[in-house]
């Protein structure tokens, strides 16, 4: 725990109010499973009341009260404003060029910010099996912009990924330009100690902000991968008392819903 | 002969031994009844397709109905992986399973395609992926007029789908309602279509004039099984069953834990099990 003027708050709760921050009201944001799921809500219940939420499942303005466990919850289509088909909402909405930023997290990292989510080991013999790609793969080439947030460890940062399940900036500044791909790829990476984004000439990502308390050598001990570090690394700003007190609630409601559902 | 029919019927008439199965449903309105039903009538060498597998296809998997998978996400939501699954990929239990993997997009469009009797489906994706290099389905095709490349996949054509629904009215006409995922492709797409309902009814009491409703001429087979989406859901019914999805992780970790709850609760029970957890029973 972190102690600042709005108190004591985790790790994960400082990355997933950086996360939230990184939304603009105007976004229309295709929100990935999992950890993007409670940043997204946060920053609609916060600073970004106008962003229009999208889940595969064919929400489109979703508004929950609380977070959903999948991406199909019944809350997500009761709060919407309207529900699609799963195919129109890849066709039309997705492939259409509708979505301004995809939020998406992983399993796996690599310093170009390619994600993988299908296997450790070799594909034909996995180690580890995960669940795969889903909408991701196109998700990550589809939205205007891509925001990934995710825990930092030598695990999930790695050299080297064993499978690319979605692309980033390939193997450096040009790769997405060689595929055809008119849209911008990462350009911000949220983990539970810093800030990352891809530098302009070499699309490498590289620490622009240190989260309250963390260190250089802390970061690099979570990374896989010899980090390299903006001119210019600021403190990224504490979670304010209001970000934390809608956050936990947030939380706190999802956990009772869960609890009467039994 | 009557559309409707009890489930047992609608499966042992619709489903046969190394068919090409799709039981869909986007996280919303699961047909868990309807593979409970095809576990129990130990059906064999399927190819079961479905965008999510889930917790059915993990059962399915587990009890050793499947010779193939063709997915794009295998995981159980919110919650970790599918672990009957990943027994079969990694460990071949309880025997080796293949695997057609895609991502959500190429399966939506290849449902799509089979839906418009179409060959194959065609789409901007898979930029810089290595899933074409593991799934020899996945191609490219030049546009013929800008000369574009676009990814390619096979339309679905199942033998046959299975889907559940709100409702039936008397004369056998479906209403889906709420997120309606892929299930009207994949009726299209098949062969054959066999759907569960919670409820038959006099009037269909469609929410709209736009309403997603199945003419009873595209469907071969109606059950009337409530609560035959649990613990999936059935909106304006019953709500998903989140803490099912969680208990199900220690239950499907271990082999004997497994078939342990397989056999007591679908081995040795029946459609009337699911009665309990639709709206009557809530």
């Amino acid at each position: 725990m972190n102690m600042t003027a709005a108190g004591a708050f985790s790790a994960n709760e400082m990355m997933t109010v950086v996360a939230a921050r990184a939304l603009r009201s105007s976004d229309v944001c295709f929100v990935g499973i999992g950890a993007p799921s409670a940043a997204c809500n946060l920053a609609r219940l916060t600073h970004a009341p106008g962003i229009t939420l999208i889940y595969e499942s064919g929400t489109i303005g979703t508004r929950p009260s609380v977070l959903p466990l999948s991406i199909g919850d019944g809350e997500l289509c009761e709060t919407a404003l309207t529900t699609v088909s799963v195919p129109e909402m890849f066709r039309y909405w997705l492939q259409g060029g509708r979505i301004t930023v995809g939020f998406l997290s992983g399993a796996q990292i690599d310093r170009y910010a390619n994600l993988n989510t299908t296997v450790v080991g070799a594909y034909e013999k996995p180690k580890v099996r995960l669940p795969g790609g889903g909408g991701a793969p196109e998700i990550a080439s589809g939205c205007q912009e891509i925001f990934i947030t995710m825990a930092m460890s030598p695990r999930s940062f790695v050299e080297q990924l064993a499978f690319i399940t979605s692309f980033g900036h390939g193997t450096g500044k040009g790769s997405r330009e060689a595929l055809g791909l008119a849209t911008r790829g990462p350009s911000r990476v949220v983990t539970d100690l810093c800030v990352l984004e891809p530098d302009p000439d070499s699309r490498e990502l590289v620490v622009v902000s240190l989260h309250p308390g963390v260190t250089r050598e802390a970061a690099q001990s979570a990374c896989g991968w010899t980090l390299k570090f903006s001119t210019t690394v600021t403190e990224t700003p504490p979670p304010t008392a209001p970000e934390l007190r809608i956050l936990r609630e947030l939380h706190e409601r999802t956990a009772r819903a869960h609890r009467d559902e039994t | 002969m009557s559309i409707f029919c009890s489930l047992q019927e609608a499966i042992s008439r619709n489903v046969r031994d190394g068919d090409t199965v799709a039981m869909e449903g986007f996280t919303h309105l699961i047909p868990f009844a309807a593979g409970h039903e095809v576990i129990r009538q130990q059906r064999r060498h399927l190819t079961l397709v479905r965008m999510t597998p889930d917790l059915i296809y993990d059962q399915l998997i587990g009890m050793g109905a499947a010779d193939r998978l063709v997915f794009s996400w295998g995981g159980n939501p919110g919650v970790g992986s599918l672990h009957r699954l990943r027994d079969a990929v990694e460990n071949g239990w309880p025997h080796p399973l293949a695997i057609e993997e895609h991502s959500h997009a190429a399966m939506a469009n290849a449902y799509e395609a089979g839906a418009a009797n179409l060959p194959f489906a065609v789409f901007r994706g898979y930029k810089g992926v290595d899933l074409p290099k593991v799934n020899p389905n996945i191609r490219t095709v030049e546009c013929p007029f800008t000369h574009e490349s676009l990814s390619a996949v096979p339309a679905i054509r199942p033998d046959v789908t299975i889907v559940h629904a709100q409702r039936a009215d008397r004369d056998g006409n479906v209403l889906i309602d709420g997120i309606v995922g892929v299930q009207k492709q994949a009726v299209l797409a098949a062969r054959r279509a066999v759907v569960t309902v919670e409820e038959r009814v006099e009037e269909l009491r469609a929410p709209g004039l736009n309403a997603v409703i199945l003419p009873s001429w595209t469907i071969s087979a109606i059950a009337v099984v409530p609560g035959g989406a649990y613990p999936s859901y059935t909106q304006g019914y019953y709500r998903r069953a989140n803490s099912f999805y969680q208990d199900w992780d220690p239950i499907s970790r271990d082999r004997q834990r497994f078939m342990s709850w397989m056999q007591a609760n679908v081995l040795e029970r029946g459609p009337e099990a699911f009665l309990a957890h639709g709206a009557a029973g809530v």
